[in-house]
Parts: C-alpha cells; sequence; structure tokens
C-alpha cells in the first residue's frame, strides 16, 4: 500500500496527550462560562489487528476520545498519529485518503442510516471513495454477504430491517472502503442480548478474515472482554487502567475498575447474591469541575490524603499492566518494586509511583478457568 | 393467601395497516405482596405491553382485549377510566425506562411530587412537600430539602430515577410496576438501584413486577420469574427453576448467550440463532420452533404452558420436547444453551418477510 501510511514501524495507531474540551454555559443567564475537560491527557496505541476496548460510564470521554481519533472532531491539543503520519489538525481534503482507512460505526443502527435510501445508495456511498475491483452492485452484494445479510435486499430501505441487522449494514459500509482501523462505539448496546452475540461473533470473523484493528467503545466490561486484547477504563476523561483483557478481569488494580465489575450482575442467583459487593458509592463528579488529585476519590472506599491531593501517575508495572492509583489493588512487593511511571501518564500527574498496595478487600468474584 | 394481582389470560391485540398484532397471548401470572417477580424477553416479546395493559394504559381505539386482571375485586381490564384513575399512581405505581421523559422539564421534582400526593390525598401543599423531602430522602438523594427545588434536567440518569421511585411510592402503592428501570443508567448506579428497589419491598411489603431484557438483573433481586418470547410466556417459575433447571429451549438460549465474567472467555459466544418472529405473521404452531436446534414434528402445533415436574407444580413450561430428553439436551459444553446451529451467526431473515 502506498500512501497514506508509508512507515511500517510504526503502530497503527498512536494517540499522545489527547485534549479535548468543550466550552460550557452555567447559570441561568448562561453568563458563567467554564470548560468540560471531556478528554483530558490521554495516551494509547493501537497495533495491527488488535481490538483494544474503550469502557466507562456515561460522561467519561470515551466517545469524544473516539470520534477525534477518527477526526469527527478536532482535538483542542495532542496527537493522532495513523501509521505515523500526524493527521491531528488535517483540514478535510488531506484527511480524505485517512478516512478511506479508518471508519466508525454508531451505537443506534436506526440514527446512522438515512431512512430515505436504499441498503445499496446507503453501502454504494461509500464505494465512491474507493470502490476496489468489480461493479458496484457486486461490491454491495459482496459486502452484504460478508456480514451476514442477503444480498438480495440490497434494494430495501433500512426500515425493513430488525436492529440487528441494521447494524449489520452500519458494518458493511465501514467494510466498503477496505479501512484498516474501526472504531465501534457502542455497536451492541441497543440489541438484544442473543443478537448482540451473533453481531460480536461477526466482528470477531471479520478481524480475523480482514487483519482489521478496532476500537470497542462500551459501557459493558462484559460484552468488551470478547472482543478486546486490551482494555483501557476511562473514568471523567482520564485513562485509570489499561491492561492485557484477562488480566483486567483476574487482577483489577484501580478501585474503580474493581468496582465496575463487582457491579455487573451474573447471571446466576447463587452466586450473584452471595458476593460481596464493592461499588462504587454516589455518582460521577461534574466534568466542569473535577475533583482535584485522583478524580475517583470522591467515590473511592479506600481514599487517603494524598488522593485528594495528588493525582496518581497512570504506572506501569512488571507485565505491562497499567494503573493511576495510589493505592493499587492486587499488587506484590516485587510489582511495586518494579513500577514505575507510564510514558502515557498525565502531565499534571504527580511524580511518584505507589509504595505500598491499597487496603481495599478484594471481594469480587474472581474470573473462573 | 390470596394474590395481590392475578393476570388470567390475558390476551392483547393491535388492528394495524397491515394486519392484527397479537402483542400478548394469554399470559397468566399472579403477584403476592412482598414479592419481586421479573419478566423477562426480548424486544418484541410483550412484556411491556403486558405491564401496560394491567394500568389499562394499552387502550385505544385499536387495541382488544381479553381475559381478567384481577386486582381484589376489581378486574382492571374492564373498569371504567374513573375507577382506574384511583387505582393508577396511588395503589399500582409505575416507574419506565426514561425517566428524563417521564418527568415535567418545566417543573421543579419536589412540585412533581407534591401535585401526585395531593392529587390522591386531601393533604395541605406543606405537608405534601414534607413527605416529598422525606421521600427523596429515603430513595438516597442527599441534601433532599434543597434538591426538591431543582428541576429535573439538574439531575443525573440515576438519580433522575430515584426521584421517579420517590414519586412512584409518594401514595404507598400496592404494586410497583418497574419496566426496564435500570437499563438506560450505568452499572454502578444500575446496582444501587436495584438495592433500593430490593430494599424497599422488604421494608414496605410492595409487591413488584419488575420488567427486564437482563438475566443478570432478574438473578440479583427476583424471587419468580415470568420468562416472555413472541407474546406468549414461553416459561414461569422459581428463581431456581429458571436458572438452574430451565424447561424451554429459548430459556437456554438466553442463559447461554449472556457473556458470564465469572466463567472462562468461550473462543465464540454462543448465540440464538435468526431473529424473532414478526408478531404479524408469527410461526404457526411454537413461536420459537423457526429458531430452535431441536425442533421436531410437534411444534407445529401450539404447546401448552404446563407443569411436567410433578415435584415443581409451580414450574411451567411451553415445549413439546418430554421433560427428561430436555433436562439432557440443554447442557451443551458443561453448561446450559443451544447448541451452535451451522448458520448460527446469519441474521434471521422471518422479520422482514
Amino acid at each position: 500500500m502506498s500512501t497514506p501510511g508509508s512507515n511500517d514501524s510504526a503502530a497503527l495507531l498512536e494517540v499522545e496527550h489527547l485534549e479535548m474540551w468543550f466550552p460550557v454555559r452555567q447559570g441561568t443567564a448562561g453568563g458563567k462560562r467554564g470548560q468540560v475537560h471531556a478528554v483530558d491527557d490521554v495516551s494509547f496505541a493501537v497495533a495491527e489487528g488488535e481490538t483494544l476496548g474503550l469502557v466507562g460510564e456515561s460522561g467519561c470521554g470515551k466517545t469524544t476520545l473516539a470520534r477525534c481519533v477518527v477526526r469527527l472532531l478536532q482535538p483542542s491539543a495532542g496527537t493522532v498519529r495513523f501509521r505515523g503520519d500526524d493527521i491531528t489538525s488535517l483540514g478535510s481534503r488531506a484527511l480524505r485518503p485517512y478516512r478511506a482507512k479508518m471508519q466508525i460505526v454508531f451505537q443506534d443502527p436506526r440514527g446512522s442510516l438515512n431512512p430515505r435510501k436504499r441498503v445499496s445508495q446507503i453501502i454504494g456511498a461509500a464505494l465512491e471513495l474507493d470502490a476496489g475491483g468489480g461493479s458496484k452492485q457486486d461490491r454491495v452484494r459482496k459486502l452484504l454477504d460478508q456480514v451476514g445479510l442477503n444480498p438480495e435486499h440490497a434494494s430495501r430501505f433500512p426500515h425493513e430491517f430488525s436492529g440487528g441487522q441494521r447494524q449489520r449494514i452500519g458494518v458493511a459500509r465501514a467494510l466498503a472502503v477496505n479501512p484498516q482501523l474501526i472504531v465501534l462505539d457502542e455497536p451492541v448496546s441497543a440489541l438484544d442480548v442473543s443478537i448482540q452475540a451473533q453481531v460480536i461473533n461477526l466482528l470477531d470473523d471479520l478481524q480475523e478474515q480482514l487483519g482489521l484493528s478496532y476500537i470497542f467503545v462500551a459501557h459493558d466490561l462484559s460484552v468488551v472482554r470478547h472482543v478486546s486484547d486490551r482494555i483501557a477504563v476511562m473514568y471523567l476523561g482520564k485513562v485509570v487502567e489499561l491492561s492485557a483483557a484477562e488480566e483486567l478481569y483476574t487482577r483489577p488494580v484501580h478501585p474503580y475498575t474493581q468496582s465496575l465489575l463487582a457491579s455487573i450482575p451474573i447471571a446466576d442467583p447463587e452466586l450473584s447474591r452471595s458476593r460481596v459487593r464493592q461499588v462504587a458509592r454516589g455518582e460521577l463528579p461534574s466534568p466542569v469541575d473535577p475533583p482535584p488529585g485522583c478524580r475517583f476519590h470522591t467515590r473511592c472506599p479506600g481514599a487517603t490524603d494524598i488522593c485528594r491531593q495528588v493525582e496518581p501517575p497512570l504506572t506501569v508495572y512488571p507485565g505491562g499492566h497499567e494503573a493511576a492509583c495510589h493505592h493499587p489493588l492486587n499488587v506484590s512487593a516485587s510489582d511495586l518494586a518494579g513500577a514505575r511511571r507510564s510514558p502515557a501518564a498525565s502531565r499534571s500527574a504527580g511524580p511518584d509511583t505507589p509504595t505500598a498496595p491499597g487496603a481495599v478487600a478484594a471481594d469480587w468474584t474472581p474470573t473462573g478457568t | 393467601m390470596t394474590a395481590l394481582l392475578e393476570v388470567e389470560d390475558l390476551d392483547v391485540s393491535f388492528r394495524t395497516e397491515e394486519g392484527v398484532v397479537r402483542a400478548v397471548d394469554h399470559v397468566s401470572f399472579s403477584l403476592q405482596r412482598g414479592e419481586l417477580l421479573g419478566i423477562v424477553g426480548e424486544s418484541g416479546s410483550g412484556k411491556s405491553v403486558t405491564a401496560l395493559s394491567l394500568m389499562g394504559l394499552s387502550r385505544g381505539p385499536n387495541a382488544s382485549f381479553s381475559g381478567r386482571v384481577m386486582f381484589g375485586d376489581l378486574d382492571l381490564l374492564t373498569a371504567a377510566e374513573r375507577q382506574l384513575e384511583r387505582v393508577r399512581g396511588r395503589r399500582i405505581a409505575m416507574i419506565f425506562q426514561d425517566p428524563m421523559t417521564a418527568l415535567n422539564p418545566v417543573h421543579r421534582v419536589g412540585d412533581q411530587i407534591v401535585e401526585q400526593i395531593r392529587e390522591h390525598e386531601g393533604v395541605s401543599r406543606r405537608r405534601a412537600l414534607d413527605r416529598a423531602v422525606e421521600l427523596l430522602d429515603r430513595v438516597g438523594i442527599p441534601r433532599a430539602r434543597d434538591r426538591a427545588r431543582a428541576y429535573p434536567h439538574e439531575f443525573s440518569g440515576g438519580m433522575r430515577q430515584r426521584v421517579m421511585i420517590a414519586m412512584a411510592l409518594s401514595c404507598s402503592p400496592e404494586i410497583l410496576i418497574a419496566d426496564e428501570p435500570t437499563t438506560a443508567l450505568d452499572v454502578t448506579t444500575q446496582a444501587q438501584i436495584l438495592a433500593e428497589i430490593d430494599k424497599l419491598r422488604r421494608d414496605s411489603g410492595v409487591g413488584v413486577i419488575l420488567i427486564t431484557h437482563d438475566l443478570g438483573v432478574i438473578a440479583d433481586v427476583a424471587d419468580r420469574v415470568v420468562v416472555m418470547y413472541a407474546g406468549r410466556v414461553v416459561e414461569q417459575g422459581s428463581l431456581a427453576d429458571i436458572f438452574y433447571d430451565p424447561r424451554h429451549p429459548y430459556t437456554w438460549g438466553l442463559l447461554g448467550s449472556v457473556p458470564r465474567l465469572d466463567r472462562a472467555r468461550p473462543a465464540r459466544l454462543p448465540t440464538i440463532p435468526g431473529s424473532p418472529p414478526s408478531l404479524l405473521h408469527p410461526p404457526a404452531g411454537c413461536h420459537f420452533a423457526p429458531r430452535c436446534a431441536w425442533r421436531f414434528e410437534a411444534c407445529s402445533g401450539v404447546p401448552e404452558l404446563s407443569a411436567d415436574d410433578p415435584e415443581h407444580t409451580e414450574h411451567l413450561g411451553r415445549c413439546w420436547l418430554p421433560l427428561g430428553l430436555a433436562r439432557a439436551r440443554r447442557v451443551v459444553d458443561g453448561s446450559i444453551g443451544l447448541p451452535v446451529a451451522a448458520a448460527g451467526d446469519r441474521a434471521g431473515t422471518s422479520s422482514t418477510a
């Protein structure tokens, strides 16, 4: 492949110290101005063929981050590199070749498909950018078949499909331009459980066949587990934990991650009712005026003075598990000795990595093996 | 003990331009005092229409009903609108999935609760407001007196749902119907709200009907479970019946397709092949048969909802498979589920016919 992306040594996507803020007005007359730091100094990379899960509660900035990555939004600061090329502030014309390499699938398949266009037109429009070989109609039929839909239905309108099928159309449209990275923004949240599983298996298959990279945005840790190689947990605009997928479930280091895991109901009454749950107290503080120090301290059962004053740096533990907490859970003395400040740590974070493990009991049901 | 609510053979159909949709098809269940009954099903299963019909909220020129919904001596299905008004909000309260659309955006939440209290009871504004504040406090809203003066948009989703619960409780109802009360909320908030509902029915003895698509939620708080599929009850029984001795292949499929954090990650997520049928043209016989790996000749007829295990007469299933065979077939790879069909991951086309 020629341009874009000639630099093969770099990761597919690199995000460095990305920030996105939006102006807000407060007060009845809209006089007082403030800023929402929706994404506040976030860094990560996505390798070829990898799936990065991006998890957090509503308002944590995960969708804003996803949209900055595919440049639907212009980041306020930081850099986004695609195959080594800085695309952070490219204009719309310069972005065009990258648009074909990075696609996005939205949560609501009803809102993201034009109700007045036939499926062949919806997918066909994407083919204008990169038709590949063969006639347009052939490509549309091939794409529909690829996502498990009947190619005969190309002339139908979106409303003639069920929710799960509409989401497949969204995936087909994203695939039309032969992308390398697809951002999936809550792709199954609007679907029924049994249909969710179908769509996730489809995404799995496509990744295997086409070598795609995914950024999978979700609020549900149980769904993310099945698709992700690595998972980043966000809280109020910051990444608080980033690790290999299974490790996040067996050994959560940040109390917020643990509380997210403990909140997920288990479809087994005895197990679900017998576990002691450490669920976060209260609710998400306003992102306009986030708490000082560690942003989670207002809800954390193990918060101490340092948490209220100093922002914990994202810290790399031996094995590559990263977390930003002064009192990390599930870490041994040797983990702590080998810990160092992550290059992805926020610049506003304090200098010191944690010296002692947290005292919060790790009492959620562990993953079976 | 007589039941708080007795639903017998409830049938709800709607006339549409394309034909008659039978949204609820011979549904029967009962609710006891202090009990939490979970109704679980996917979209289009008829679970919400069932709930709305209990309160006469699905009435309209194109709707027709049959069966009985006995609340004490009153049949809610045939009760006059004036009689229903005395029941709604006061004796049977309801909370909805989206608290933003259920609250009036231009009135303070305290005033909305006061209005509700004064509508049903002749108390002074001041006393009603005191009650409202007390209720907000009880459902876990901090600084309740101040927050009563706030507008709905000043609350987060979870707090709004707490306001809805406070409002629902304002007249000490005997029954609380909660239609997907936590679906729009984050998981940490969901856990808090479920705990609140659970505490409430233990403290006050209110009977709760909790409608959800999430078996995890059911596992957490329900006492008994009704599983609905395409307008029909396919299985009902105690929590243990449904989770540990499920009778119907659809229940197996549902249990199998829930991602489980307490188990090892499978290479592929188990699914139920295809998609639910259109209620305009439902399949003859068992509605689940077109998606069922175990269908056989008998499935072209409608199975009765019946108790097949003489030791568990409260456990009802609507399936032609003999009980012994069902128990043998429901285990796939060591846990309950449906076997993966050859074309299991292709999208069904039945609903777009």
